[in-house]
Formats: C-alpha cells, structure tokens, sequence
C-alpha cells in the first residue's frame, strides 16, 4: 500500500516535471523563431515535409468525410422535409467541428509522429549533440523550424479539409441524393457566419496546430535516445495529440458556442 | 604534477578535484588532469568509466557537481551560453558514431559549420570543404549521403567536419572502436598527422590500448572515479601498479576481477 502511494507520487512529480521542461522548452522554441525567420530556407524545407505531403491525405479524407455527412445528414433531414438545408448541416459541421479537429488527430498522425521519429532519431544518433558541440544550437537550427512549420501548416491543411469536405458533401447531396443545387448553396451562404463560424473554426485550427507540432517536438527532443524509446516517444505524440485536440475541442467549443 | 591554478602557454585543458554523479553512482570523485598544448593526450580506461562524459564535461555539455574544468582560461562550468559557443566553435569534437547530419550531403556536412559561423562566399567555402575533405582523403566522396558511407568512413567526414573551422583541440571518442585494420591504421595515422600539421591539441578516449598508445605523448589511466595512473606510454607499460599493468596488457583477471561479484558457485548450483 505504501509502495503504491510512493509510486503514485513518484509518477506525480514526473508528470509535473515533464510539464514544466516541456514549457521551458517551448519558450526556448519560441526564442528561436526570430532566427528561424531570418533563414526562411530552413522553415520552406519543412513547410515541404510537414505541410506539402500532408496534402493529399488531408484532401482525400475531407472529400470522404463531406461525403459520409452528406449521405447521413440527408437521411435524417428528408424525414422533415427539410433536405434543402443539407449544404448547411455539412458546411457547419466541417467548417466549426471536424475541419480542424479531424485534420488535426491526422495531421499528428501523419506530421507529428514522423517529426517525433526524426528529431529522435537524430538525438539517437547525437546528431543533435554534435550540433551543440559545433556551436549551433539545436532548437534554433532543427526544432525551431519544424514547429514553426507545423503552426503555419495546421490552418491551412484544416481550411483545405473543409473546402474539399463541403465539396464532397455537395457531389453526394446535389449529385446523387437530387438535393437543389440553388438551395444548396443558397442556405449555406446565408446561415453560415463568417465570424461566428468559419473564424472560430481557424482559431480552433491554430490552437490544435500549435498543441500538435509542440507535442510533437518536444517528445522527440525528449526521447530516450534507444530505439525503443523513440517508438515510445511517437506514440505518445499520436495518443496526447488525440487527447489534447478532443479535450481541447471541447473547451473551446464550450467558449465560442456555449450559450450561457 | 604541477600545482599553478592557470592554464597557460603549456596547458590547454586543466581538470581539478573533479566530482560528477549520476543519481546515487559517482562516476568522478576527485580526479585532476592536465591535458598540455600541441600534444595527443589519451584518457584510458575500461568501458563504463565515464570517459566520454569526460569529454561532455569539457565541452560544457554536463555541468560537474565540483571541481573546475578550465579551457583555455575559461572556467567552462561557469560561461553564459554565448561564451560557451564561443570556446566550442574553437573545440572539434569526434564522435563515437560520427554524428554526420544524415540529411545532407558529405560536402554540406563538411560546409555545416563554415555556413553556421561564417559569412564566407560560397565559391571560398567549397575550396575550404574540399581541402578538409583532401586531408582525410575522401574529397572524390563528397556527393555521397552519410547513409552510404562505411564506419570509418564516417569518422573521417567527422574528422574533416571537426576541423572545418581550424580548431585549437579536437576531442576524440572512442575512434578506433569497431574499425576494420584498414579503416583504424588511417584514424591512427590521421590523428597524429592532423595535430602535428594544424598545431592542434588532441584528446583521445580510448580502450584500444595498442592504437592509441601508438600515437599518444601522454596517457592517463582511469577507472572508478579516479585517474589511477598516468604517464607516457613507455612509462606505463613498465608500470609497477597492477591495475594499470592489467589493462595496458589486456589481462583477464587481476584487481578487476573476471567475475562479476556473486554469491559463492558451490552454493549458488546447490541452492537451486
């Protein structure tokens, strides 16, 4: 019993421990973003890694994920009568909801465990020590920019997820279902606020991005510079990515829509 | 062992009552090194005696729980960041595995600290990687990718990327560690050539004692914390400590012994 309260503590203390190296290290991150900036070569070679190749999983699911709504969204509307408002109930759904959360639990899937995996491995291999040793500060010159590329993608992947999702949703609902392509786009135009929704939806897309790349770099600075432990580590940046975007979703939503 | 506290024109690196602990395990307790100006000095030692951290202390990577570590004048625990930078952009330091950037090229690899450190045009940074490349004999393999070099290979590129920005030492871990004989005769040979040529101060860490006392002017002994022998190499080999007379001549037993402490072997097999 003892024992277990020890351990219980113990983990206690590393939890927080971690937490507090992780938020040192993101401000040192951050000091480094002025350098990042004047080397701009730097960040558009991550821009490439990070955002670039991330494109097409991001389109392809956001067409798929419009579709799907589309398909159960009609099912439910026709039994009112109401399958003219079939381009709103997609356009609101991706646009405040699964735009930014569904391209960001990719988005760790995809760039984030591979940015974990890569600056693990180079801790791994003392890549990032011999830069020390060479006088060149690793977060400057390989976390700085990666994150950074990372902030700057997140938004855009989750504004291209939603235009492709609302196009999918329409191809379904007008193409296939017989929805009215006038009312279709008519009733999204109008009930769709630009403020209220598609602005909330970026912000959403920025947070989740900043959470994501962060997570992602700092468990592979922080890694166990074994082979076991760099997999330890990109799993983690998967699970925490999930859990913080979800956990966060619901926060924020309860801020921007919680009327109360 | 001289007593003045400075480093100056005969010493480069001066180590004093040296204490560094990981968790409850001393790895130093108290040892002082001089490592002189111009010379190979080697740090030996079994696997496990801390002598690559040796060589992180020195370059400031681990802070020491006492003592004083002084490079060149400077009191390396005790530099602010940027100083610190500034003395490491003067130490080479050779890693066990290399370390080469694997996203680059050979020649960017070689370029990487002459384009961090330098404003140099990059007509004069080429003919500086290729003349770092030729004195390791590996300019015909500058396009290639880390991946597709061999070990020894990779230390060469290190070595040429070490002395990229003509440092005033170079720290050596572990060069010779699973080279073929080829590969290891021309680390050997590089790292004698190379210090004498450039005016460098080398600091080898070793366990292969025929290879590095080939090339060393002074070697220091070390084993649980403390130096237990230091010398040039024909001074040590006639030694009369057991200690060191065992792992200069590879013996299997002696003060460390062959087993690894155990309960008694009739009983261990008895009590099953």
């Amino acid at each position: 019993m003892l024992e277990w309260i020890r351990q219980l503590g113990r983990g206690g203390f590393g939890f927080f421990e971690k937490l507090g190296r992780s938020n040192l290290f993101l401000l040192k991150t951050l000091a480094g973003i002025p350098s990042v900036l004047r080397r701009p070569y730097l960040l558009i070679a991550q821009l490439l890694s990070v955002g670039v190749l991330s494109l097409l999983l991001i389109a392809v699911s956001g067409l798929f994920v419009g579709m799907v709504l589309a398909l159960q969204g009609y099912n439910t509307l026709v039994d009112f009568g109401a399958e003219e408002s079939l381009g709103v109930v997609v356009a609101l759904s991706i646009v405040r909801e699964l735009g930014p959360v569904v391209t960001a639990l990719l988005f760790a899937g995809r760039a984030g465990s591979a940015l974990t995996a890569e600056i693990g491995l180079m801790k791994a291999t003392e890549q990032l020590s011999g830069m020390e040793m060479m006088a060149v500060d690793p977060i400057h010159r390989v976390i700085a920019p990666r994150f950074l590329a990372g902030v700057l993608s997140m938004p855009l992947l989750a504004a291209i997820f939603s235009a492709v999702g609302i196009y999918g949703g329409y191809f379904v609902g007008v193409g296939l279902l017989g929805v009215d392509d006038g009312s279709f786009w008519s009733q999204m135009q109008s009930k769709v606020d630009l403020n209220e929704d598609v602005y909330n939806g970026v912000i959403k897309s920025v947070v989740f991005g900043v959470v994501v790349s962060w997570i992602a770099v700092f468990e592979g600075y922080d890694t166990v510079p074994t082979s076991e432990g760099v997999s330890r580590s990109t799993t983690r940046t998967v699970v925490y990515s999930a859990f913080a975007v979800l956990g966060l979703d619901f926060v924020l939503t309860a801020l921007m829509f919680g009327d109360y | 062992m001289e007593t003045s506290t400075q480093t100056g024109p005969e010493t480069l690196v001066k180590i004093r009552g040296l204490r560094f602990a990981r968790g409850e395990r001393a790895i130093f307790d108290g040892v002082d090194l001089d490592i002189p100006r111009g010379k190979v000095t080697a740090i030996m030692g079994p696997s496990g005696t801390g002598k690559t951290t040796l060589l992180r202390l020195i370059g400031g990577q681990l802070h020491p729980d006492q003592g004083s570590i002084e490079v060149d004048g400077l009191e390396v625990p005790e530099l602010r960041r940027s100083a610190l930078y500034a003395l490491r952009q003067r130490m080479g330091m050779l890693f066990q595995s290399g370390a080469l950037l694997t996203d680059l090229t050979v020649f960017d690899n070689v370029a990487f600290p002459l384009r961090e450190h330098t404003d140099l045009p990059e007509a004069m940074i080429r003919d500086l990687v290729l003349m770092k490349l030729q004195a390791v004999g590996l300019r015909g393999a500058r396009d290639l990718q880390p991946g597709e070099l061999s070990g020894g290979m990779a230390r060469r590129i290190a070595l040429a990327r070490a002395i990229a920005l003509d440092p005033m030492m170079i720290m050596y871990d572990e060069p010779f560690t699973g080279q073929d004989p080829i590969s290891k005769g021309a680390l050997v040979q590089l790292i004698r050539l190379l210090n004498d040529a450039l005016g460098l101060t080398s600091i080898i860490v070793s366990h292969d004692v025929e290879e590095t006392a080939a090339i060393s002017d002074y070697i220091y002994v070390i084993s649980q914390g403390k130096v237990i022998g230091s010398g040039t190499p024909e001074t040590l080999r006639k030694t009369d400590s057991d200690w060191v007379r065992q792992f200069m001549q590879g013996l299997p037993d002696g003060p460390v012994p062959f087993h690894y402490p155990a309960p008694g072997y009739i009983d261990d097999l008895l009590n099953a």
